[in-house]
C-alpha cells in the first residue's frame, strides 16, 4: 500500500482546496463591490452565499480520507453506546480481564526482574560465575582464586567476593551491617566508576591486612551518612579495628548478587583480620563467589576448558586439600544454579498458571460474548438482509473485543504497577538487606498490551461462526431463538476447559496451603515454643582468643540467672535461620590418606554449649551431652546426628565411642547421638551434622538460646528486654539481635511462603473466574428459557424439575470440568512438593476440599439464575411477544 | 428523510437526492471547462435561480468526482486575469455523465407516472 505518496498527496490536495475556496469568496466579494456594495457588506453577503465554510472544507476533506478508519471509530462509537446500555457486562468483561492481565503483568514483571534483565554493571551479558560441575556451588579458597585469576587467559579480571556481617562503628556503638569483601581488582574488572571518592584497586592490597578501606554502597550512605559528600576519608572502626571510607559505589551498583544488597565493600585481603578465614589455606574454601568478564572473542566453552585444564593442575598438585575442580559457567544474578534453577522452575510453573488463568478469563468472556452475540442475532439477521456485509458484522464484534481487553488490560496494567512497586520497596527481613527491584519497564508493559490485543481477539473469535452461519431468513422467522440446543457447543466446551483449569488452580493452592500448614507443624528437630534467641559475634566487639570463650560462659550464666529461664544454651549458627554453619569433610578412623575423595560424607558443623541440646529441644537419643570439662586439654568429643552416625559407621553397629577424623586430621570420638533435624531447608534430604563442644571448638558467631519454663513469662517481649539489659550490663558495646526462635526462620520459609501465597491468589483468582463463568452460562440459559419453564410451571412442574430442567445443564458441566481439574490438579501438584515441604496431593482433607470448593462455587453461581428460576411467572410471559 | 407532512412554502429549498449536483456540474463542464465560482454561477442561472445551491456545498462534489477521476483540475489563469483552478471533464466523466443522465431520466419518467397516473408518459 503506498500510503506515504498519499499523505504528502493529501496535503498538496488539502491546501489546493483551501486556496480555492478563499479565492471563490474573494472572487464574490469582487462582484458585490462592482455591484456598488460596501466592502463590509459585499464580504457579509459572500459568506452568506458561500455557506458554512468549515463544514464544506471538513466535508470536501472527507471525500479523500480512509473509509476504515472512518468505520472503526464509528464502529467504536456504537461499542461504547452498547456497552453502555449493558454497563454490567461491560464491568464483569474489563474486571475479569483487568485481573487476568493484571496477574500476568504482575508475574511477568517479577520474571523479568529476576530471570531476564542483566546485571546493573556494563557488559553483563559477558560476566560468568565460575560453579562447580557437579554441585550447585562456587566456594573457592583464596590460594585457588589466586591461581585461577593468573593463570587463566579467558577472563578480563577474575573477581572473588565474600559475604559477612562486621560490626560497623561510625563513632557511636557498632551497628551489625553486610559488607561484600571483594578482590582488588572487584570494580576495576566489572568495569565500574565511583559515584564519589575512589574504589580500591589491586595496587592497594600488599598482603594480609595491609587495606584497611571500605566503599560504601550509594544506598547505605544515603540512608545512613544523609549523603554528606564528606565521607570520603573518615575514619571508621569494624569490628573494632580502624578503616577509613574511600568512596560510594554509583547508585545503580548493588553488588553482584541480585537480591542482596551489601551496605558497603571491603577488601578481601581484610578478611583474615574481620572474619577470621586464612588466606593461605588451599582447602579453606570461604570465598562465595568468583566471576569475570569473558575477553572479547573468547567463547564461554574455551573459557570453560582453560579454566578447568587449570583445574586439573591444582587437583594432580595438591590432592589432600582438593577434590575435583571442574567448572562449569553460570550467571551470576542468583548465584549460578543454587538459586537460579528453583527460582527458574518456580517462575516458569507461576507464568504457565496465570497464563492458565488468563485462558480461563478468555473462556469466560468468550462465552458471556457468544451468548451476547446470540441475544443479538435478530439485529444482526436484520442488518444482514438490510445489506451489511458480514465482514462488517464480525469487525464489529472484534472492535467491541479488542476495546474491551485494552480497557480492561490498562486498569490490570496499573493495578499490578501499584502491586509491583509495592513488593519493590519491600524488605521481607529486616535484619538482613535482601530486597527485589521488580519495577515494571517498557518490557512489561508491551506483554501488557501485547497480551490485551491477543486475549481480545481469542474471545473475540468465539462468536465468528455463529455470525457466519446466521441466516437472516431463518433467524427472522423463527423468532428469538427459543431452540434450546442438545448438542454440545463450543460455549459449554470453553466452559468445561475453564472449570477445569479453575480446578487445577483450587488444587494446587490447597495442597500448597495444606503442605505449608503441615511443615510449620513438622518436627525440624527443634522446639519453637518458649524459646528466644539473642545472637551477636564477640568480634564485632572486639573479643578474641581466649576472651571469646570466657565472655560467652559468663553470657550464659548471666541468662540463666533470669527469673524464669529453664535453659540457656549457645551455638555458633542456628538451624533453619540461614546463620551459616561452617562444614567439613569427614573420614573414618582408619583413612590414613586424607584427601577429599576418600572422604566418607561432608557434615555440618555446629559449636555449641553444654546445655545446647536441652535449651534447643533437640533430643538426644543415646550417650552424653558436653560438659565444661570438654576443653582444650582433653580429647575431642563430638555428638553426631543419627544421619552421621549411619553415614560413617552403618546402621547396625553403636556409634557411642567410635572415633572419626575431620579435614585437619584431627580424631574425634562420638559421645553422644542426637536426633535428625532440618538444618538449612524444610524440604531437605536428612542431612549428617557434627556438633562440637566450644571450648574444643571455639567459634565468635554467638548465638544464645533461652528457653524458658511454660507459662513462665508468656510474654516473649518481657523476657526479650530482660535479656537484653542482661547482655549489656556485661558489654554496653555489643550489637545484639534479640528475636523468638521462630523469626529467623522466616527466611527458610520465605519460598513455600510466597509459593503458597501466589497459588492462593492464583486459585482465589480462579475459583472468581469459574464462579462468573458458571453464573453468566447458568444465568443466560435460564433467561434463554424463561418460556419454556412458564410454560413448564404452568403445567405443574415442581420446583425440583424446573430447577433441573433450568441448571441441569451448567451442574453437570461443572461436574465434568471439576473433575478433570481434580486429576490434572493432582498430577500438577508433583510439581509442587519441589517447593512446598509435605505438599501431597493424596490427602483426603486436600480431596474432599476441593470437592467441596467446587460445590460451593456452583452453589454461589447458580443461586441467582435458581431463584430467577422459580420465580417465573407463567401469566406474565405468556403475555409477552 | 420526511417526504409528507412538510409544508412546501417559497423559501423551503429541498435537498437535491444524492448524485444530483455532481450531474450537474459534469453536465456544465461538459459544455466548457470552468473553476468553483464559474460552475455555481452557471448553475445558478441556468435553473433560473430555482436551485439555491449553497455554494460551500459544490467543493465536497467537485473533489468527489476528483477523487474518481471524473474531472480534473489544473491552476491557470482566467480570462478576468485571476488566478484559478480549472476544472475539465475526462473521458470518463463524459461516459459516467451519459449513464446518470439516461438512468435519471428513467427515474424522473417512473417518479411522473406514479405522482400522476392519468398522464401518459413524457416521451
Amino acid at each position: 500500500m503506498n500510503w506515504m505518496p498519499a499523505i504528502f498527496r493529501r496535503r498538496k490536495l488539502f491546501d489546493d482546496l483551501s486556496e480555492e475556496m478563499r479565492l471563490h469568496i474573494e472572487e464574490r466579494v469582487e462582484q458585490l463591490k462592482a455591484e456598488g456594495k460596501s466592502a463590509n457588506e459585499a464580504e457579509r453577503q459572500a459568506r452568506i452565499a458561500f455557506g458554512n465554510l468549515a463544514l464544506a472544507e471538513e466535508r470536501s476533506r472527507q471525500v479523500w480520507q480512509w473509509p476504515t478508519m472512518e468505520s472503526i471509530r464509528a464502529d467504536a462509537i456504537l461499542v461504547l453506546r452498547q456497552l453502555r446500555r449493558s454497563p454490567g457486562y461491560a464491568l464483569a468483561a474489563v474486571l475479569t480481564l483487568a485481573l487476568a492481565i493484571g496477574a500476568n503483568a504482575v508475574v511477568f514483571s517479577v520474571m523479568n526482574a529476576i530471570i531476564l534483565r542483566p546485571l546493573n554493571v556494563p557488559r553483563a551479558q559477558s560476566l560468568y560465575e565460575l560453579q562447580y560441575e557437579n554441585q550447585d556451588v562456587a566456594n573457592m579458597s583464596y590460594p585457588n582464586y589466586l591461581d585461577l585469576r593468573d593463570r587463566n587467559r579467558s577472563f578480563d579480571g577474575l573477581v572473588a567476593y565474600n559475604i559477612s556481617m562486621v560490626g560497623l562503628d561510625t563513632g557511636g556503638s557498632p551497628s551489625s551491617s553486610w559488607m561484600e569483601i571483594a578482590s582488588g581488582n572487584y570494580f576495576d574488572a566489572l568495569g565500574l566508576q565511583p559515584y564519589l571518592g575512589r574504589f580500591f584497586h589491586t595496587s592497594d592490597e600488599h598482603g594480609p591486612n595491609s587495606a584497611p578501606y571500605i566503599v560504601l554502597s550509594y544506598a547505605y550512605w544515603h540512608t545512613h551518612f544523609q549523603d554528606d559528600r564528606g565521607v570520603v576519608g573518615r575514619a571508621v572502626r569494624l569490628n573494632g579495628h580502624p578503616f577509613t571510607i574511600l568512596g560510594v559505589a554509583p547508585p545503580e551498583f548493588n553488588g553482584t548478587l541480585l537480591f542482596f544488597n551489601p551496605d558497603f565493600f571491603a577488601p578481601l585481603v581484610e578478611d583474615p583480620l574481620l572474619v577470621g578465614d586464612d588466606l593461605n589455606a588451599r582447602g579453606n574454601q570461604f570465598i562465595f563467589a568468583t566471576m569475570g568478564h569473558l575477553k572479547p572473542g573468547i567463547t564461554p566453552a574455551q573459557a570453560v576448558a582453560d579454566i578447568n585444564s587449570i583445574g586439573a593442575d591444582l587437583q594432580r598438585t595438591y590432592p589432600k586439600d582438593l577434590g575435583k575442580m571442574a567448572f562449569v559457567l553460570r550467571s551470576p544474578r542468583l548465584y549460578g544454579d543454587y538459586l537460579g534453577r528453583p527460582v527458574r522452575a518456580f517462575m516458569a510453573g507461576l507464568m504457565l498458571l496465570t497464563g492458565l488463568i488468563l485462558l480461563a478469563a478468555c473462556a469466560n468472556l468468550g462465552s458471556l460474548f457468544a451468548a451476547r452475540a446470540a441475544d443479538r442475532s435478530r439485529e444482526v439477521a436484520l442488518r444482514l438482509a438490510l445489506g451489511s456485509s458480514r465482514k462488517r458484522i464480525l469487525r464489529g464484534l472484534f472492535t467491541e473485543a479488542i476495546m474491551i481487553s485494552l480497557v480492561g488490560g490498562g486498569v490490570g496494567l496499573s493495578g499490578s504497577v501499584v502491586l509491583l512497586r509495592a513488593l519493590s520497596a519491600w524488605q521481607p527481613f529486616p535484619s538482613i538487606p535482601i530486597h527485589l527491584a521488580v519495577n515494571p519497564d517498557a518490557k512489561v508493559y508491551a506483554v501488557a498490551v501485547l497480551l490485551a490485543l491477543v486475549s481480545g481477539i481469542l474471545f473475540g473469535a468465539v462468536p465468528v461462526r455463529q455470525v457466519l452461519r446466521t441466516n437472516p431468513y431463518e433467524v427472522i422467522k423463527a423468532g428469538s431463538g427459543s431452540r434450546a440446543g442438545k448438542r454440545v457447543s463450543a460455549r459449554d466446551v470453553l466452559l468445561v476447559v475453564q472449570i477445569a483449569i479453575c480446578g487445577v488452580l483450587v488444587t494446587s493452592s490447597l495442597v500448597a496451603i495444606r503442605g505449608l500448614v503441615r511443615s510449620l507443624h513438622a518436627h525440624f528437630g527443634f522446639e519453637i515454643e518458649n524459646t528466644m534467641v539473642a545472637s551477636t559475634d564477640l568480634s564485632m566487639s572486639g573479643y578474641s582468643g581466649d576472651r571469646v570463650p570466657a565472655m560467652q560462659k559468663r553470657m550464659i550464666e548471666a541468662l540463666e540467672a533470669l527469673p524464669g529461664v529453664e535453659a540457656v544454651g549457645l551455638t555458633d549458627a542456628l538451624p533453619l535461620a540461614v546463620s551459616g554453619e561452617g562444614d567439613s569433610i569427614v573420614f573414618t578412623d582408619n583413612t590414613s590418606d586424607l584427601r577429599p575423595s576418600n572422604a566418607a560424607t561432608d557434615a555440618a558443623i555446629f559449636n555449641i554449649s553444654p546445655e545446647y541440646f536441652r535449651a534447643a529441644g533437640t533430643a538426644l537419643l543415646s550417650g552424653r551431652s558436653f560438659n565444661w570439662h570438654d576443653d582444650k586439654d582433653s580429647p575431642r568429643v563430638a555428638v553426631v546426628n543419627r544421619e552421621f552416625a549411619h553415614k560413617l559407621f552403618g546402621f547396625a553397629s553403636d556409634p557411642i565411642g567410635r572415633v572419626f577424623k575431620i579435614r585437619d586430621g584431627s580424631r574425634i570420638q562420638v559421645v553422644g547421638i542426637a536426633e535428625d533435624g532440618k538444618y538449612n531447608s524444610l524440604t531437605e534430604d536428612p542431612v549428617p551434622v557434627m556438633f562440637f563442644p566450644i571450648l574444643q571448638s571455639p567459634a565468635t558467631s554467638t548465638i544464645l538460646i533461652v528457653r524458658s519454663r511454660p507459662g513462665a513469662t508468656s510474654v516473649s517481649s518481657l523476657l526479650g528486654a530482660a535479656m537484653r539489659s542482661t547482655l549489656r550490663q556485661l558489654d554496653p558495646g555489643m550489637p545484639l539481635d534479640i528475636e523468638t526462635r521462630g523469626k529467623p526462620m522466616d527466611i527458610t520459609l520465605f519460598g513455600p511462603r510466597m509459593a503458597t501465597a501466589s497459588l492462593g491468589v492464583l486459585g482465589m483468582m480462579g475459583a472468581l473466574l469459574s464462579i462468573t463463568g458458571i453464573f453468566g452460562m447458568a444465568a443466560y440459559s435460564v433467561s434463554k428459557r424463561l418460556r419454556e419453564l412458564g410454560i413448564r410451571v404452568a403445567l405443574g412442574a415442581q420446583r425440583k424439575e424446573l430447577l433441573q430442567a433450568a441448571l441441569g445443564r451448567a451442574l453437570r458441566l461443572l461436574a465434568i470440568g471439576s473433575a478433570a481439574g481434580l486429576i490434572l490438579g493432582i498430577l500438577a501438584s508433583r510439581v509442587l512438593a519441589f517447593i512446598v515441604y509435605q505438599a501431597t496431593p493424596r490427602d483426603p482433607l486436600v480431596l474432599a476440599g476441593v470437592v467441596l470448593a467446587m460445590a460451593l462455587l456452583g452453589l454461589v453461581a447458580t443461586w441467582i439464575p435458581a431463584q430467577r428460576a422459580l420465580s417465573v411467572n407463567p401469566l406474565i410471559l405468556l403475555r409477552e411477544d | 428523510m420526511p417526504l409528507v407532512n412538510k409544508r412546501m412554502t417559497e423559501s423551503t429549498t429541498r435537498d437535491l437526492f444524492p448524485g444530483a449536483l455532481e450531474m450537474m456540474i459534469l453536465e456544465s463542464l461538459r459544455r466548457q471547462p470552468a473553476h468553483g465560482y464559474a460552475l455555481v454561477q452557471h448553475i445558478q442561472q441556468r435553473s433560473n435561480d430555482l436551485l439555491q445551491v449553497e455554494e460551500g456545498s459544490l467543493y465536497p462534489a467537485l473533489q468527489r468526482l476528483l477523487k474518481s477521476k471524473l474531472v480534473k483540475a489544473d491552476w491557470g489563469v482566467s480570462s478576468t486575469n485571476r488566478r484559478v483552478r480549472t476544472y475539465q471533464i475526462t473521458t470518463a466523466g463524459l461516459r459516467h455523465l451519459e449513464q446518470q443522465i439516461s438512468s435519471f431520466e428513467r427515474m424522473f419518467e417512473g417518479i411522473s407516472l406514479v405522482l400522476d397516473p392519468g398522464k401518459s408518459p413524457a416521451r
